[in-house]
């Protein structure tokens, strides 16, 4: 296994006892984690063990679900998201969101670069195209796309490209955390190891927790894996939790050794 | 030829005429209006006001009248039909008095027009004192256009997908910046289709103008909201069944400007959704 780590990474993120409701039904219990910085965890497990609904309870897209109740804690940086005080919409800009399907704006590529800045407030049109330019180029669009992006549909892009922009649309406001929800699952295999190498390459700058089916992506990509299983009683919980190299080479938990195994899931 | 054939040769002849049924009515209004009106239809008659008991000159105040009509009823109704839908579709929750809302806005859009006639002429003209003015006969129009423009405008916004307003949540929008600028230019095509279907209805209503603001015979132009105005559709009412011994040519020539007015709004509505559809897909 490849030594990624930097020296000791500190946590960005640490989750305390987070319980998920769903109206009557429980979705997630008791799961405690720290998401280290500037490192790509990744949440694996078969569908349904909670893992998307952990990813979008670290950006807070869950009080959207009607009935959804989060009870526990979600530090980031030290502060809880969940306190009543923390601003919901300051933290989606410190912690973006790639979704699974490809989903930019119906505008120019342009538009859909400098949504997220123009939210915030800048107008300033040469600041704008600093911004574009240098999203666009950190995922790989520019020079695809240099000579029409102003002015072409962001829907006339190949799905690949769609999703490489939609990365850019996310970065363009300089997040501190990427959540990735399933970011490949939608493209070839092509475009599938373009958006993972181009992971490694943003994981520099930005903590990446990335939400995958896909093990052997996991296994490429991330330094930090989380294992989700449910319960008898279908409540998600956290199996395991450790260095990717660790937990593929020697998991501890035999439900771990089960599912990378490929024994289900 | 077997019978299965003639059975189908039979079919398609009975849709085409039933087709032609369709179409058949409105080549006759519209071809007859033109072969007896346009003699009449000069350019004096456009500009110039009535003479003689409306019997010669032109009908500029009534047109006039039904354009300043239909920007007030654009004034009022745009805003708040757009808004009331924007509250439906984006803030409101599914609960009793919503769909009291809803199921009031359906009611109202099948009430005949006479009916605003007679509400607009109690509140506006009478209770609120703005006597048979523009304000009282727009503001009765707009509130009968309303159900129309809060329908089409809410089923536009509802169709914009809900990903996007998630995608603008989750780069940091609050809703109303969701809303504002990604749902609302995603439904604006269907938002103005649902206005000009609107303000189509309300520029050629007789009724609800009838007590509020339409003015038998005034041959000058409007001054101030407070005016009584002529209208078009009432100017064409008077002229055919309350003047007798009217030309004609006369009676027609109004009904062709009328139908052109329409028209021409119509074609305005499709030239711009058919703008935006473009530019959407592009």
């Amino acid at each position: 296994m490849m030594e990624r780590r930097k020296s000791t990474p500190g946590t960005k993120i640490a989750v305390e006892h987070l319980n998920v409701h769903y109206g009557k039904k429980q979705v997630l219990a008791d799961i405690c984690i720290e998401i280290k910085e500037r490192q790509i965890t990744a949440l694996i497990g078969p569908s349904g063990c909670g893992k998307s609904t952990f990813l979008r309870s670290l950006n807070r897209m869950n009080d959207a679900v009607p009935g959804a109740r989060i009870e526990g804690e979600v530090r980031l940086d030290g502060e809880n998201i969940y306190n009543p005080r923390f601003d919901v919409v300051q933290l989606r800009q410190r912690v973006g969101m790639v979704f699974q399907r490809p989903n930019p704006f119906p505008q120019s590529i342009y538009d859909n670069v400098a949504f997220g800045p123009r939210i915030l407030g800048i107008r300033r049109r040469s600041r704008l195209d600093e911004i574009v330019e240098q999203s666009l180029r950190e995922v790989n669009l520019w020079d695809e796309v240099k000579e029409t992006f102003r002015k072409q549909n962001a829907l006339t892009l190949s799905l690949g490209q769609q999703q490489r922009l939609c990365i850019a649309r996310t970065i363009a406001t300089r997040p501190e955390v990427i959540l990735m929800d399933e970011p490949a699952s939608a493209l070839d295999p092509i475009e599938t190891l373009r958006i993972e190498d181009l992971m490694r390459a943003l994981v520099q700058e930005y903590t990446i927790v990335i939400v995958t089916h896909n093990m052997q992506q996991a296994a490429r990509v991330s330094d930090w894996t989380a294992f989700f299983l449910t319960d008898d009683g279908q409540i998600g919980k956290l199996v395991e939790y450790g260095e990717t190299g660790r937990v593929f080479t020697n998991p501890r938990d035999q439900r771990t050794v089960d599912y990378i195994t490929g024994r289900f899931g | 030829m077997t019978q299965r054939h003639l059975i189908q040769r039979l079919g398609f002849i009975f849709l085409g005429l039933v087709g032609f049924l369709v179409v058949a009515p409105i080549l006759f209004v519209v071809g007859s209006i033109i072969w007896r009106g346009a003699g009449a239809l000069t350019w004096r008659f456009l500009i110039e006001m009535p003479h003689n008991g409306m019997k010669s000159g032109g009908i500029l105040p009534a047109i006039v009248g039904t354009l300043v009509l239909t920007a007030g009823v654009a004034i009022v109704a745009i805003p708040v039909g757009v808004g009331a839908a924007v509250y439906l579709s984006e803030y409101a929750t599914d609960n009793w008095f919503t769909r009291a809302i809803r199921l009031a806005i359906v009611n109202l859009s099948s009430i005949p027009s006479v009916v605003y006639g007679l509400f607009g002429l109690g509140l506006f003209v009478l209770f609120l004192g703005f006597g048979t003015s523009i304000l009282a006969g727009a503001l009765t129009l707009a509130i009968m256009t309303l159900p129309v423009i809060i329908s089409t405008a809410e089923e536009a916004l509802r169709a914009v997908p809900a990903e996007f307003r998630t995608v603008s949540a989750s780069l940091g929008g609050t809703k109303w910046q969701g809303i504002r600028y990604i749902v609302l230019p995603q439904a604006l095509p269907g938002i103005l289709t649902g206005v000009i279907l609107g303000l189509l209805r309300a520029a050629g209503e007789t009724a609800p103008i009838l007590f509020t603001v339409a003015a038998f015979y005034l041959p000058r132009l409007p001054h101030s909201p407070f005016d009584e105005t002529m209208a078009l559709p009432y100017h064409l009412y008077v002229i055919s069944t309350q003047v007798p011994g009217m030309p004609e040519g006369v009676q027609n020539a109004t009904a062709l400007v009328l139908l052109a007015l329409v028209l021409t709004m119509n074609l305005v509505a499709s030239i711009i959704r058919s703008y935006f559809r473009r530019r959407r897909e592009w």
